[in-house]
């Protein structure tokens, strides 16, 4: 996927505009926090067991090589190939490769993350394969032409007109005048239509939430169903995985299992929780003849061992994404890469460049919802603040913030100038504004100005204040 | 790129070659010992609330449970629950011996095929290998008698389930595949493709308003095998 991160403002700017974007969005957004709160509450372990994830995840970090390697080893005892790749290209070409060995026409897609990365899809038309997105919001998305906004619900930036639509402009030999009557309608359609791309395809790929060291299968997690008629219907299986996918025994996938699925949807369980491991055994009626997993770094390794390492945890249920003002305000396209909110707003310059992306870590308000939330306890707000340094230390940021941060620095380590400063501004504003109580214009200041009031100081600082009631012996 | 250089990318980054020996065998150790970690108190119960909370959890996720008193109860059971759904009375059924074993021709109106399912077949019959109560989930391990397809392509899934069979926690029903399940390629115990299934298939993808019956079963129901005296309250 091309990034266009560098362009946030604008994109944020026009997302702000999109009546039909802030539509959804304002359909969406208590919907996601009030699920996740009410399956927490069923769990009085939660908590625990969010330390507990966290605490599975650097272990295996720690370890990355062995894991993988074992991994890999009881994978290939399965009848599985592993495919271990450094960049998105090689990944690419081992994924064609195989394709183009067994003849593949059409290919159905599980929904996957990694596979935007990759642009696989592109990639596979150019060289005259059919990819078939199968996952409901995928496949609509496949139909419009346009990227996933949210690493879960990749359409949720659509409403019901929408699917509408494009269904009648792409499914031409139907009726034009039918009638939806309801959601289930929609639904209904798709899911005959995909139907006979599931029998017909060639090879299935889907992404992997796990791969589990110790028995060397691939997991995937799905509501709909679709990640596991891509993988059982075809003859052969493609799995693509990123490196930090491993865990080391199905005991640790038990506890991250009932992270995810509470922290993504609020549901206990996952519909279908799928561990595959190898090819079709002696005897069995179905399943793959051949099971392959493209194993991909693409990046990733950078992040071992600096202060970013604790990105690689993220088991991406989009807690974060939901929690977040920011992303509820803008949506998912205005990051302009696969991953948006603040996940993204981490992984994105980790993997594509500060130059590129570091916009997106300066997207945010620092509330602190999104590590609150996240079930392995990723501190996004201290990442996204270590790019925001990165990007001053690199000279990346614009001269006049800059020079504004430089002089903020300067006051900030001097207390006594810092008080004497803010002192005289309060003096001065609180008495140049005290007939309204509040301007509508400063110099310096039309960053906030034009979108809202600055209420005027009363006259005094915090510090002289806090000065005077300790000095009266109120605090 | 290789193994090795991608291994290597990782060593570098992590500031270190690759493990020594006396490290690798505390790994190894964890491996073979899969220790667990918490597990929720919310399945800690006797066994009838344990099979309680596995039918509270399965009505909970959509799907619905029929107790039967024992295997000859089975195929009355199926023909009422396909009667009252409005549905055929022809299933694909699994290989299974317990399956295999029921005396079908009990309801001679029932009509039967066994094997792996087609896009054709309307209901499956699943043999399910364990439930967990702690999430209303069924464990469906493909294998020769148990095939995958079953679980995915009927519009009806029926899972034939014995009481006994029903796990408190989910790493008690691993355990059972740990001790019971030999496959026949590795030599371990996990087979080619593990399922586990917590109601029937949905979507909120569109609207995020959730839709039951996108690309796999629209109703998931199970058969509960009442053959277990201690579980039943």
């Amino acid at each position: 996927m091309r990034a266009t991160s560098l362009a946030f403002k604008e994109n944020a700017a026009q997302a702000l505009g999109d009546a039909r974007l802030q539509k959804a969005l304002v359909f969406t957004r208590p919907a996601f926090p009030s699920r996740r709160a009410a399956a927490v509450a069923q769990l009085p372990e939660f908590e625990r067991l969010r330390e507990i994830g966290r605490d599975i995840k650097d272990h295996t970090l720690a370890n990355l090589d062995f894991y993988l390697e074992t991994w890999a080893a009881n994978a290939e005892r399965a009848g599985g190939q592993v495919h271990w790749c450094g960049t998105a290209d090689e990944a690419r070409a081992a994924v064609l490769a195989i394709c183009q060995r067994v003849g593949a026409r059409t290919v159905t897609k599980g929904k996957s993350m990694i596979s935007e990365e990759l642009e696989i899809n592109e990639h596979l038309e150019r060289h005259g394969i059919t990819p078939v997105e199968t996952d409901l919001g995928e496949y609509i998305l496949q139909l419009r032409r346009e990227p996933p906004s949210h690493i879960i619900a990749p359409a949720f930036h659509l409403n019901r007109e929408d699917w509408e639509e494009s269904f009648r402009a792409s499914h031409t030999d139907l009726p034009a005048d039918r009638v939806f009557a309801d959601r289930r309608a929609i639904l209904a359609e798709a899911r005959a239509r995909l139907r006979a791309r599931f029998l017909a395809a060639d090879v299935g790929i889907t992404g992997a939430n796990f791969l589990i060291a110790e028995t060397g299968s691939s997991v995937i997690v799905t509501n709909e169903g679709n990640g596991d008629l891509t993988q059982t219907l075809p003859r052969v299986h493609i799995v693509l995985a990123s490196i930090e996918k491993v865990v080391p025994t199905l005991e640790d996938a038990c506890t991250l299992l009932r992270l995810l699925a509470r922290s993504a949807t609020g549901q206990d369980m996952a519909v279908y929780n799928t561990f595959s491991t190898g090819t079709r055994r002696p005897g069995e009626l179905d399943g793959p003849d051949e099971y392959h997993v493209v194993l991909i770094d693409n990046g990733r390794s950078n992040l071992l061992g600096s202060e970013f390492q604790p990105m690689l945890r993220c088991i991406r249920c989009a807690a974060c994404l939901n929690h977040c003002p920011v992303y509820f305000t803008v949506g998912g396209h205005a990051y302009g890469w696969v991953y948006p909110g603040p996940m993204g707003a981490v992984l994105t310059p980790s993997l594509i460049g500060v130059d590129q992306a570091g916009h997106l870590p300066n997207a945010s308000t620092f509330c602190g919802k999104c590590e609150a939330v996240c079930p392995v306890k990723i501190p996004l707000p201290d990442l996204m603040r270590h790019w925001r340094e990165r990007e001053f230390e690199r000279r990346l940021t614009p001269p006049a913030a800059r020079a504004g941060l430089r002089i903020w620095a300067w006051l900030a380590r001097r207390p006594a100038a810092y008080r004497l400063v803010t002192r005289a501004v309060a003096w001065g504003l609180g008495r140049l504004g005290r007939r309204r109580g509040r301007f509508s214009s400063l110099p310096f200041a039309a960053g906030w100005t034009s979108g809202r009031d600055l209420p005027a100081p009363e006259g005094d600082t915090f510090f002289a204040r806090y000065a005077r009631e300790r000095r009266a012996g109120r605090i | 790129m290789s193994k090795d250089a991608v291994l290597g990318a990782i060593r570098r980054g992590l500031g270190r070659g690759a493990l020594p020996d006396h490290l690798t065998l505390g790994l190894r150790a964890r491996l073979e010992q899969h220790p667990r970690h918490l597990i929720p108190a919310r399945s800690r119960l006797p066994r009838p609330g344990q099979v309680a909370l596995f039918v509270a959890n399965v009505e909970k996720e959509y799907g619905s449970v029929v107790r039967v008193a024992g295997f000859d109860a089975v195929p009355a059971a199926i023909a009422s629950y396909l009667t009252a759904q409005s549905l055929p009375s022809c299933f694909v059924l699994a290989p299974h011996p317990e399956l295999q074993a029921i005396p079908w021709s009990a309801c001679p109106l029932l009509r039967i095929r066994t094997g792996r399912a087609e896009a054709t077949d309307l209901v499956s019959v699943q043999h399910g290998f364990a439930g967990v109560a702690e999430t209303g989930t069924l464990m469906l391990p493909g294998t020769p008698d148990r095939p995958t397809t079953l679980n995915l392509l009927a519009d009806t899934a029926i899972v034939v389930l014995r009481a006994s069979r029903i796990a408190g926690a989910l790493e008690d029903a691993w355990d059972r595949l740990r001790a019971e399940h030999q496959d026949r390629v590795t030599g371990g115990f996990m087979p080619r493709n593990v399922m586990l299934v917590t109601g029937p298939s949905r979507s909120a993808d569109i609207e995020s308003t959730l839709e039951l019956g996108a690309h796999g079963p629209r109703r998931l129901h199970v058969v509960l095998v009442d053959d277990d005296p201690a579980a039943i309250g």
